[in-house]
């Protein structure tokens, strides 16, 4: 059976397509443009230092590069950073949520000050953070250390997760923040007509009803505390073994000038990213971004 | 089960306003009493504050003789119902109904026993493993009273549970919950601001206006025997006809005519204003072809254009306008105001709802003379809006002797 479209229905479609087609011909230019010639760059041996020498090699950078034990430190720093930034992000995050949510007296004042690590530039920020552990004028080396925190791998990975907690928690807990509004208040009086105590309430009822926002707060800090960057650069430049990938892609493509092994990286990133989102969404359920919640 | 007493009850928040004002009642022991009012008016903080919802100002609270004021509502031992249902979206019906016996540190067989027993009681025992988002309304809403009723409280508050509900279901479970209680006997406070529930549902009828309680008893007590205007107008469906009235030559001049004053609210009026608001139920008119000669002496006579005539079947709502003032108080202006009619043209003269018998014959736009009850009438203060008719409780109409 065919379905006979009216008209004014194909006419109201062309014109959806019309006022989404500037949006999707700058997406396409500034996103997929770029990636395509990253995997098309990743496909090829192209080194800017031996320029004659480009071909297309196929999936041979990938193999160079997977099995490289350089990018599997990375991976795994990478790793760590994310995942212990965001749990504690998250913990952190959640705790000042519930502040800001809370709070009657100078709510605006609370916010604002909360969100002033958010806001300052993230290379800034790192170098302060560098400043305070550097030795002997570091307000934070002389108090805690008495040698050079950012010269020790551990230390200084742990400097760096600091700086990014720092950082992002605010993000963390506006994301949270949000999701704490959804949760209506006949909820929690009902709960406590039932008998919960207050942490009962935010255990049993609170943190299940807003499970979809902490979800969305955990998929946008992973994917982005993924990428980490500019603390490293700044905090250490990567020494000791404490490049992220990112950092090692850059190393690559831009100091090694070897766009071929860097773009390879840069695709291995990109996919890296795109599973854990595809994990958020489809193995806890996360809404992606955007679409209705209608799962009341 | 426990009585509940409400001592001097006040609400005032930190910005000076007073929601609630020394509010005294007695529930007594499963008793079903209903709070109702327009919208404000105070009556839901009353319920939040035997809740533990909300602080309580000034004044006692006891419950069972019990003085809970600082108590949390966890401590007071009493369910409640909310007009959202608030429902745990995350769990199932089982598990929603369950919640309360599992934080009480039940054990589970007791658990599983006391859920499927008020799923049955309400019909819930096929969706116990539903998530409340695949229920219906009137569903929902069962499992809301299922999970107030499953650890049996000393208490039942319910927060305007049927509001959502559409007409038909209202109707339908307007007699669930009436039977639920009468078969548990549980103390239940009820707070609406419809006032066939609040007529059809309880033992006893609490109406509230601005923080502060009009008037309290019986269902039929508050229709027959308003205390003021407030409760006059809110009471009954449609409401009553109120115009202006005022004392000259013993008679009562009216926009009905001349009407004759008995002995008895002679004296009642001796120290009334001259200025009066005269109250009257729509069924307490008749087509006057259709009173016999008996009853024709109870009342008087009049004759209005017919406006409108609407068909019960059972009977006939006939609208009239009358020449002659409108009635002007502010508890008039608030009922209108709750009742949306201030945004409704009015017309010149005083417009008169009518109910009249399903045989007689008025047509719209002719004259008809139509009968009033003058042993029903009532009449108010309008600067206090006071009953003057009201003796010893009761109203016995204008013409008592």
């Amino acid at each position: 059976m065919t379905v006979r479209v009216s008209e004014g229905k194909r006419a109201e479609r062309r014109l959806g397509w019309l006022l989404c087609a500037p949006a999707a011909i700058v997406m396409v230019a500034v996103t997929a443009y770029p990636i395509l010639y990253s995997v098309w760059l990743s496909l090829q041996r192209f080194d800017l230092k031996f320029p004659d020498e480009r071909e297309f090699v196929g999936l041979s950078n990938y193999i160079t590069v997977l099995s490289n034990e350089y990018w599997w430190t990375a991976f795994g720093v990478t790793m760590l950073i994310t995942v212990v930034s965001v749990a504690i992000e998250l913990v952190l995050g959640m705790g000042l949520a519930v502040v800001m949510h809370r709070t009657l007296v100078g709510r605006g004042l609370v916010r604002t000050s909360a969100l002033i690590p958010y806001g300052i530039v993230t290379v800034v920020a790192a170098f302060s953070w560098r400043y305070a552990w550097t030795p002997g004028t570091g307000y934070l080396a002389n108090l805690f250390s008495d040698g050079a925190p950012l010269t020790e791998r551990a230390s200084s990975l742990a400097i760096i997760i600091l700086a990014e907690i720092w950082k992002t928690t605010p993000f963390m807990a506006l994301l949270l923040l949000a999701g704490l509004a959804l949760v209506p208040d006949d909820l929690l009086k009902a709960a406590s007509m039932d008998g919960a105590t207050a942490w009962q309430r935010f255990v049993k009822v609170t943190l299940p009803v807003m499970k979809p926002a902490i979800l969305v707060a955990l998929l946008f800090r992973t994917l982005d505390a993924f990428r980490v960057f500019d603390n490293i650069y700044v905090l250490t430049a990567g020494a000791n073994e404490t490049s992220s990938v990112s950092m090692l892609a850059y190393n690559n493509l831009l100091r090694g000038l070897n766009l071929g092994i860097g773009s390879t990286m840069s695709v291995l990133i990109f996919i890296s990213v795109a599973i854990m989102a595809f994990i958020f969404v489809k193995l806890f359920g996360t809404a992606a971004p955007g679409r209705e919640e209608g799962r009341r | 089960m426990a009585d509940i007493v409400l001592d001097k009850v006040s609400k005032k928040y930190p910005d000076g306003t007073v929601a609630v004002r020394d509010v005294d009642l007695e529930i007594a022991d499963g008793e079903f009493v209903i709070l109702v009012g327009p919208s404000g008016c105070g009556k839901s903080t009353i319920l939040n504050m035997i809740a533990g919802l909300e602080d309580i100002s000034s004044g006692d609270l006891r419950i069972d003789g019990e003085r809970v004021n600082d108590k949390a509502p966890r401590d007071r031992d009493i369910a409640m119902v909310f007009q959202s249902y608030a429902l745990y979206p995350n769990m199932t019906v089982r598990e929603n109904m369950a919640f309360p016996l599992r934080l009480a540190k039940l054990d589970k067989a007791t658990i599983d026993e006391k859920v499927n027993d008020a799923a049955k009681v309400l019909e819930l025992t096929a969706l116990l493993d539903r998530k409340p988002a695949n229920l219906s309304g009137g569903q929902r809403q069962r499992v809301a009273m299922g999970r107030a009723i499953v650890r049996n409280p000393k208490a039942f508050l319910m927060d305007e549970p049927l509001s959502n509900l559409d007409a038909k279901l209202r109707v339908q479970m307007r007699t669930v919950v009436s039977r639920l209680q009468r078969r548990l006997g549980t103390t239940t406070v009820y707070v609406t601001h419809d006032q066939t529930e609040a007529m059809t549902l309880g033992d006893r009828v609490v109406i509230v206006r601005a923080g502060a309680i009009q008037q309290v008893g019986e269902p039929q007590q508050l229709y027959d025997h308003p205390a003021n205007l407030f409760v006059a107008g809110f009471i009954g469906s449609p409401s009553m006809n109120f115009l202006h009235a005022s004392v000259a030559d013993g008679r009562l001049r009216t926009a009905l005519g001349d009407l004759p004053i008995g002995s008895r609210v002679r004296g009642l009026l001796s120290d009334a204003p001259e200025n009066l608001i005269i109250g009257i139920r729509p069924e307490h008119f008749e087509d006057a072809a259709l009173v016999d000669e008996a009853a024709r002496a109870k009342g008087t006579e009049f004759e209005a254009p017919v406006e409108l005539v609407e068909s019960m079947g059972s009977d006939k709502y006939v609208y009239f306008t009358v020449e002659g003032e409108r009635a002007t108080s502010a508890e008039l202006e608030e009922l209108a105001a709750d009742a949306g009619a201030s945004d409704l043209p009015t017309g010149g003269g005083a417009n008169l709802v009518t109910r009249l018998s399903a045989e007689s014959a008025v047509k719209e736009g002719e004259n008809w003379r139509v009968w009033v009850n003058l042993e029903k009438i009532h009449l108010f203060d309008p600067s206090n809006g006071r009953n003057l008719t009201l003796h010893e409780g009761r109203a016995a109409g204008v013409t008592a002797e």
